[in-house]
């Protein structure tokens, strides 16, 4: 058996301890928000957070997934995530919207790391997750507006 | 309302004229089209010409409950273009409904009721602005016939007001929840009778959020899906989750046209969770939509059944595949390289271009290469399908869900109506969900397991290896320059395999939709001109790409005319607009093009003066001429396709290994009337990166027929880090004309801007895609 931490709530999964953290998300517990797009890591559209960082689930196995992991779904429920997320609607971000969710995981777990990153460090940051529709000038520009609500609040 | 009533031809009793008008959104009484007494006439043109033509029966389209909220059917596949928000808005904002209280249904697959929904050509904003408009307008008026009746006061003496009706005289109102009931029992009122909001009362179409009149505006509408994408809600093809689903993959042949000679599946059928390994028949060569056959392995997850592919041992013969199994990339670059030093059919042919090649003070001559690319949108192919009861149900991202449900009829040898096909959300198109071939291979999966949903996952390996891929390319151009270094001369040679070679024996040539994608409406005033079209094999399966051949052929001319620009010592705006010659509209029939994208070409001509305007735009927008110092440059692209035209300057650097810094791109875009301003941006600010990675990155090459890359480590696209610094679209305010498209003109023009400016910067000219590492050198 394997017990995963997912947004606070404990699974008991009868899965291979090789199988990827993505699959057990995805097709074992059910969750969809999670994507799979290159099974590689080399897109982070599979990005979730475990103990707070940006990790590629598609490469994870689930036996190497203890502590907290955090998905998409619980970023409302968190401060950074909350703030990130409403950056990407005020500037309409997505296109197709595949690839935020993994955009979002990783953008938020820079924030948390480094809040008031400079555009060089959001674009290395943000270099290994990829967008075929080619959001990246408004992803940045949501990032840098998510950072400076940060500031805002903080001070 | 009937059926042939829905159907009635619209672009071709519209003059261009009356469609000004419309386009504008000045009120106009409809009755103007059907009163032209030529509605009896065959569709030739436009929404009216397509399978299944335009609906705008409100019933159909628009949804009232007793709460006042409002549904409204999107018919078109939202890949990322906005359409749910934006085609969805033109209907509410029509209506008078009050955005937070209006829902989205997507609509299944069903050409009969809701009209074509094939969504490719850039085509959903132009084809169903005017039917969602009328069918608003009507629902509108039988709201207000329905108030008029509870007051008993003629209708003139009402007016919808936002998501009410109102009676002035004498303060009454009624919400349009209120009135829904009895006015869904009224007879739909005929087009005669719709008027149209005029420009001043609408307030999302056309519009972009800011300060409107004084006020903050609202406008456009926060997108549908916004929330639910950005908090992992949105439903993809691969996240729809049916009770007992069964996880499958597929083991396709490794070369276009091979099959399983045998399969040991005993090592397969032992990894933990894989049910069962099944082999798919293929259908051989031309593929069309169908399934390439192979061997597919289900399991209870995705996972496994992967994990269950690798313990395949599969034997291909390659004999089927004939030819194919030769392909290598290289070699077939070489030989067209070869081809286009020899004549090919003619396609276009004005003046003596021989004579005046030869009689020319100076000669420039290039070949250009653009490689094989995938679509590779970031969901790879995925579907759900159930097979039950002499009756199957398909949930799949599709961009033509008609082309699915006659997919897995014909597979399954069901009748249509047997066929529900659903569609998700696409995690992006790009052409490749044109091609439903996965979601018939699903059905062929889940045939086996009657009453069981099978979903089927491709792998970003399969994605990459198996795609429709976009069509190779040589072009071959010569220019004969006078004295002054103006052109006297042109003749250019377009070599690729066609689409057709999908769908029927290979012609070899390209078709007319291919030629008309800005090859032989090439618009330059150039005494004499000769345009060929040598012939090409396909050896792959060859599929549309976002903006398809538009994208080799811009690719080839707009570096070209720079090349003469810089043989003649000229500025290369001045000079392309020397080329345009003065503005004036050119029938696409002059030019032999009798496609026009399928639009009227009194509605639609080639408009140089449209196309100079861009260019201007894109010029004085991005500082052209300015100084930008050692190692740095701009560079100018424009092309005309979609019916809509775009100019692109790149302000470029590149180091002295080679790397390419963006520092800006200007881009500006003419397409007519604007629905929805902010997401033509998006479009555009989307295919700049996209186009980026097209003249930097993106290459699938071939060896014996096997494609030599697989995924996002060897087929590469592009990253933040090769997105433009800057990106700033500049959008023509031109109601006057009628509306473009936009999903894919913004694309062709970029490679050959970047690498123009690549060339400024450097001196080095770039003739074969992608850039790659030519710079480091």
């Amino acid at each position: 058996m394997i017990s995963l931490n997912i947004n606070g709530q404990q699974h008991e999964l009868d899965v291979p301890d090789n199988m990827p953290l993505l699959w057990a998300i995805r097709d074992v517990i059910g969750m969809k928000g999670t994507k799979f797009g290159c099974g590689i890591a080399q897109c982070g559209a599979c990005t979730v957070h475990l103990d707070g960082v940006a990790t590629r689930s598609c490469v994870t196995p689930v036996s190497a997934a203890k502590g907290k992991i955090t998905t998409i779904e619980a970023m409302a429920d968190d401060a950074v995530g909350k703030k990130v997320q409403q950056a990407w609607l005020d500037l309409g971000v997505a296109q197709c919207g595949y690839c935020q969710g993994g955009q979002i995981m990783n953008a938020t777990a820079l924030l948390k790391k480094s809040p008031q990153p400079d555009t060089r460090e959001i674009t290395e940051a943000m270099a290994g997750n990829l967008c075929r529709c080619g959001t990246y000038n408004r992803i940045l520009a949501a990032i840098e507006q998510a950072a400076g609500k940060q500031e805002e609040t903080s001070s | 309302m009937s059926r042939s009533d829905a159907t009635l031809m619209l672009a071709n009793v519209s003059r261009r004229g009356l469609l000004k008008g419309l386009a504008g959104g000045s009120a106009l009484l409809l009755a103007a089209r059907w009163d032209m007494g030529m509605a009896s006439e065959k569709a030739q043109f436009g929404a009216g010409a397509m399978p299944g033509g335009w609906v705008d029966n409100p019933n159909v389209f628009i949804h009232i409950d007793s709460e006042g909220l409002v549904t409204i059917v999107n018919n078109r596949a939202e890949m990322g273009q906005g359409i749910r928000t934006s085609l969805v808005m033109v209907a509410a904002d029509e209506l008078g409904a009050d955005w937070n209280r209006v829902r989205v249904r997507q609509a299944d697959a069903n050409q009969e009721k809701y009209g074509n929904q094939n969504t490719d050509g850039s085509r959903s904003m132009r084809h169903w602005y005017d039917p969602m408009r009328r069918a608003a307008a009507a629902a509108r008026l039988m709201l207000e016939q329905a108030a008029a009746n509870q007051w008993d006061v003629p209708v003139h003496e009402v007016r919808a007001q936002i998501h009410k009706v109102v009676h002035s005289a004498s303060g009454r109102e009624l919400g349009f929840g209120e009135l829904a009931k009895a006015a869904r029992e009224l007879d739909v009122p005929g087009r005669d009778a719709l008027v149209l909001k005029s420009d001043g009362e609408l307030r999302f179409i056309g519009k972009e959020a800011g300060l409107v009149n004084g006020e903050l505006n609202a406008v456009p509408p926060k997108a549908v899906d916004g929330e639910d994408i950005v908090t992992g809600k949105a439903i993809f093809g691969a996240d729809v989750d049916l009770e007992g689903t069964l996880y499958a993959v597929v083991a396709r042949p490794p070369v276009y046209g091979a099959r399983v000679k045998s399969v040991d599946d005993s090592d397969a059928l032992k990894v933990s969770g894989v049910k069962k390994v099944l082999r798919i028949e293929g259908t051989g060569q031309p593929a069309a939509f169908k399934p390439l056959g192979g061997v597919a392995v289900v399991a209870s997850n995705t996972w496994a059944a992967m994990e269950g592919r690798k313990a395949l041992k599969i034997q291909w013969d390659t004999g089927p595949a004939g030819d194919n199994a030769n392909y290598t990339s290289d070699a077939y670059r070489k030989s067209l390289e070869k081809r286009a030093q020899s004549p090919g059919k003619v396609i276009r042919q004005s003046g003596d271009v021989e004579t005046a090649l030869k009689e020319a003070d100076k000669r420039v001559s290039a070949t250009y290469y653009m490689p094989h690319m995938a679509q590779s949108p970031m969901e790879p192919p995925a579907a759900v399908v159930r097979v039950s009861k002499g009756k199957a149900e398909a949930w799949a991202p599709v961009q033509n869900p008609r082309a699915t449900r006659e997919g897995i009829a014909g597979l399954l040898k069901m009748d249509l109506e047997k066929v529900t096909v659903h569609q998700t959300l696409l995690g992006g198109g790009f052409g490749r969900k044109s091609k439903p071939d996965f979601v018939t291979e699903a059905a062929s999966i889940a045939k086996e397991f009657q009453g069981q949903p099978i979903k089927l996952q491709w792998s970003r390996e399969d994605d990459i290896q198996h795609a429709y891929f976009h069509a190779v390319s040589v072009d071959h151009l010569e220019a004969g320059l006078d004295a002054d270094g103006k052109a006297t001369s042109w003749r250019h040679r377009t070599l690729s395999p066609s689409i057709a070679s999908l769908f029927a024996p290979d012609p070899k040539h390209k078709g007319e939709f291919e030629l008309g994608m800005g090859f032989n409406t090439m618009p330059f005033s150039i005494p004499a001109i000769r345009l060929e079209n040598p012939p090409a094999p396909a050896h792959v399966r060859i599929g549309w790409f976002r903006s398809v051949y538009n994208l080799p052929h811009a690719w080839a001319i707009q570096s070209f005319a720079h090349e003469m620009a810089v043989a003649a010592g000229k500025d290369h705006r001045d000079y392309v607009l020397d080329l345009l010659g003065p503005g004036r509209e050119v029938h696409n029939l002059t030019f032999g093009d009798g496609w026009n994208y399928g639009e009227d070409p009194d509605l639609y001509p080639i408009d140089v003066a449209r196309m100079r305007r861009v260019i201007e735009r894109a010029t004085k927008e991005a500082g052209w001429g300015r100084k930008t110092g050692q190692g740095r440059g701009m560079g100018l692209a424009f092309h005309h396709s979609f019916l809509s035209y775009t100019a692109i300057v790149f302000d470029v650097e590149v180091s002295k290994k080679g790397e390419v810094t963006i520092h800006r791109a200007d881009i500006a875009f003419d397409c007519g009337p604007q629905a929805n301003p902010e997401r033509i941006r998006s479009q555009l600010e989307g295919a700049c990166v996209m186009g980026i990675g097209i003249a930097l990155k993106s290459e699938v090459s071939f060896k014996n027929g096997v494609a030599q890359q697989d995924n996002f480590d060897s087929y590469l696209i592009p990253r933040m880090p090769d997105a433009p610094n800057v990106v700033r679209v500049h959008l023509i305010d031109n109601p006057d004309d009628a509306m473009g498209g936009v999903g894919e003109p913004g694309l062709p023009p970029v490679a050959p801007a970047l690498c123009n400016a690549i060339y400024a910067a450097t001196g080095k000219r770039i003739r074969r895609l992608p850039v790659g590492d030519q710079l480091s050198s």
